[in-house]
């Protein structure tokens, strides 16, 4: 993004040829000319630039971004059969051979644990995604629109937060029969809402500013000033949000596993390993439990440290707002 | 006040209202029909239809709801036919014991999460407020089955003094109170994470107002202030987050119960999803989100009795 962006008529310019989400995104976390543009480097830039002086969102993030690694490009350095079972070897202890020991099935733990994160941090990052962009929309419109559509949007919202999640989505689950691509609808079924509130609470403060109206002067169609106006200055909050959406999902799609709702094996999840690891324990197979506990409480703790350092910036620029 | 009161009441009949039509979808979803879902595949065609006439499944959908809906509201959810009983009183029998089990733990967990929090925010930044954050961070972290897990094998195996099932529940007060201690500690951490960093943040957010500052320069005792200005104000934040907190530790009790055998609402949930209950399914269902809507009711109505601004301006809510 450039400096000049942000004077207001090259912008206006720039937005013909079409608000579409990815653009949104792309373009999202920049502040609108009439807040006043900072001087050098662009509003983004110098949020991340803020974000990486808290040490802890760094140490936060570096764990994130290891973990990906670990579970995405592990398997492509370290090769194990995960598919097949291996009755002469189950339940090895840790050894040169098997560094984390092996699974009641005889396969490698440390190739499953890497099986396994591609699982939850796809349902993680994914539900958020999809959960955010759903309930960005919902939120906006109900917001922007008002009167009754807004009421009836909200009481739905209201209606489905008092439902408790793991209740709501064990039914989803048993009534349809769970694959990875279902479980991940279902969850994000589950988690949209509180997000649509969120984002309709800052369209309201929003939707009254001058800009707004300006650009309703000007002769702009509701969608456009939702897309262009309201959605890229509720985009901090909207992070921040989502930053936990992904933390309650890695843990929602964990206790569906351990309630036997998890992916079917041969395929893993964190979830599954701590559900066998938790039986197998008591047989003192610990390699089974502690390795997946520690990889799940990592990114649990990691996510909600990057979340907390994020929403310290986007509060900053409120408070000077 | 009044005014206030009564808009709350009927959001919340609203609300269950819209609860009560996504249930009958979700019982209406069921593949092959609620009939076929009840009778097994081996079912003949015949029986199917004699059911479906029997349970008026065959008239109009919108017909169909208001009379669940009445049978709803006179307190007749169906009846399951795996368990032989009618699901109003499964109902009647399991929901008190995963109440005090939500209660309880949700109280000790105020009880502890709001002196920590406020510890945490005057000592800011300091070493052992990390150390807590941290600390509590990963009791936040952890799923709440490998937190429970974790108390059995601490706590029951390695040191052998708490039961880890509570199959027998309810026969005599010393067992139960043994019994409740792992399922209470369990959902309590979960909470106290999730409390005292609400907690934490409200008072550091407290501390920075100006009213504290105007406190102070009257002379006020720094006792007085955290007390009258800090300590209240940020009492009443966590006020409001009771009633947001009560979905996930109802989500949480469904875990907890299933691990530790707790024979409660939870518990009669998991059980009716092995064994496809569909009555018992949505009769649960419903009747735990009509409880959490009741309980965020209460919290909002304690919250209008503490805070002066809606109790004596009915401000909008």
């Amino acid at each position: 993004m450039s400096e000049e962006q942000f004077g207001a008529l090259p912008r206006e310019g720039a937005v013909e040829t079409g608000g579409s989400i990815v653009e949104v995104l792309v373009h999202g976390t920049d502040v609108p000319p009439a807040l006043g543009a900072p001087a050098g480097g662009s509003m983004a830039r110098r949020r991340v630039a803020m974000l990486l002086e808290n040490k802890m969102t760094v140490a936060g993030l570096v764990v994130i971004v290891g973990l990906i690694l670990f579970s995405f490009v592990g398997p492509l350095i370290y090769h194990t059969n995960q598919t097949g079972s291996f009755l002469l070897r189950e339940n090895l202890p840790p050894s040169g051979r098997f560094p984390l020991g092996t699974d009641p099935e005889g396969r490698d733990e440390l190739g499953r644990l890497m099986l396994g994160g591609q699982s939850s941090l796809e349902v993680g990052f994914g539900v958020a995604v999809v959960a955010t962009l759903f309930g960005m929309m919902w939120g906006a419109i109900a917001g922007f629109t008002g009167g009754i559509l807004d009421s009836l949007m909200m009481r739905i919202v209201d209606a489905l937060l008092a439902i408790p999640l793991l209740f709501f989505i064990v039914l989803l689950a048993s009534i349809i029969r769970p694959n990875l691509v279902l479980i991940f609808l279902v969850i994000a079924a589950g988690s949209w809402m509180e997000m649509a509130r969120l984002v309709r609470g800052e369209v309201l403060a929003l939707r009254e500013r001058d800009y707004v109206a300006a650009s309703r002067v000007f002769g702009a169609r509701s969608h456009r000033i939702i897309l262009r106006h309201l959605i890229p200055n509720v985009m901090g909050v909207v992070v921040v949000a989502g930053t936990f959406i992904v933390a309650d999902s890695i843990l929602a799609f964990a206790a569906l596993a351990f309630l036997g709702l998890g992916v079917p094996p041969p395929a893993t999840s964190w979830g599954d390993l701590l559900t066998i690891g938790v039986d197998n324990v008591f047989n003192g197979f610990w390699w089974q439990l502690w390795p997946a506990a520690v990889a799940l409480v990592l990114v649990e703790i990691a996510v909600n440290i990057v979340g907390d350092g994020v929403r310290d910036v986007v509060e900053q620029r409120l408070i000077r707002r | 006040m009044i005014a206030y009161i009564l808009r709350r009441l009927l959001h919340a009949v609203f609300v269950v209202f819209i609860v009560s039509i996504v249930v009958f979808g979700l019982l209406h979803a069921l593949p092959g029909g609620l009939a076929r879902a009840q009778l097994g595949l081996g079912a003949k065609r015949l029986q199917v239809h004699e059911l479906e006439v029997q349970e008026g499944l065959l008239k109009p959908l919108p017909v169909q709801y208001v009379i669940w809906a009445w049978h709803a509201l006179r307190g007749h959810l169906g009846f399951s036919y795996k368990l032989n009983s009618p699901v109003g009183a499964l109902l009647v029998r399991y929901l008190p014991r995963t109440l005090l089990l939500v209660g309880s733990s949700t109280l000790f967990a105020l009880g502890v999460a709001v002196p920590l929090g406020l510890y945490q925010g005057l000592r800011r930044n300091r070493v052992d407020d990390h150390l807590i954050s941290v600390s509590m961070l990963v009791f936040y972290a952890m799923p709440d089955f490998l937190l429970g897990s974790i108390a059995i094998i601490l706590l029951n195996l390695d040191l052998p003094v708490f039961p880890s099932t509570a199959t027998a529940f309810g026969l005599n007060l010393r067992a139960d109170v043994l019994v409740l201690i792992l399922p209470v500690l369990t959902l309590f951490l979960g909470s106290v994470a999730y409390f005292s960093r609400y907690m934490r943040s409200s008072v550091i957010d407290n501390l920075l107002e100006d009213y504290v500052r105007t406190a102070y320069a009257k002379g006020q005792t720094t006792r007085g202030v955290l007390y009258r200005h800090v300590f209240r104000n940020s009492l009443l934040s966590v006020m409001t987050l009771i009633g947001l907190s009560l979905p996930y530790v109802f989500s949480g009790a469904l875990i907890i119960e299933t691990l530790f055998n707790f024979p409660g609402i939870g518990l009669l949930f998991y059980d009716a999803d092995l064994t496809r209950d569909f009555p018992v399914l949505l009769g649960v269902l419903l009747v735990v989100t009509v409880t959490v809507v009741l309980g965020s009711l209460l919290a909002d109505f304690g919250y209008a009795l503490l805070d002066p601004r809606i109790r004596l301006f009915e401000e909008k809510a």
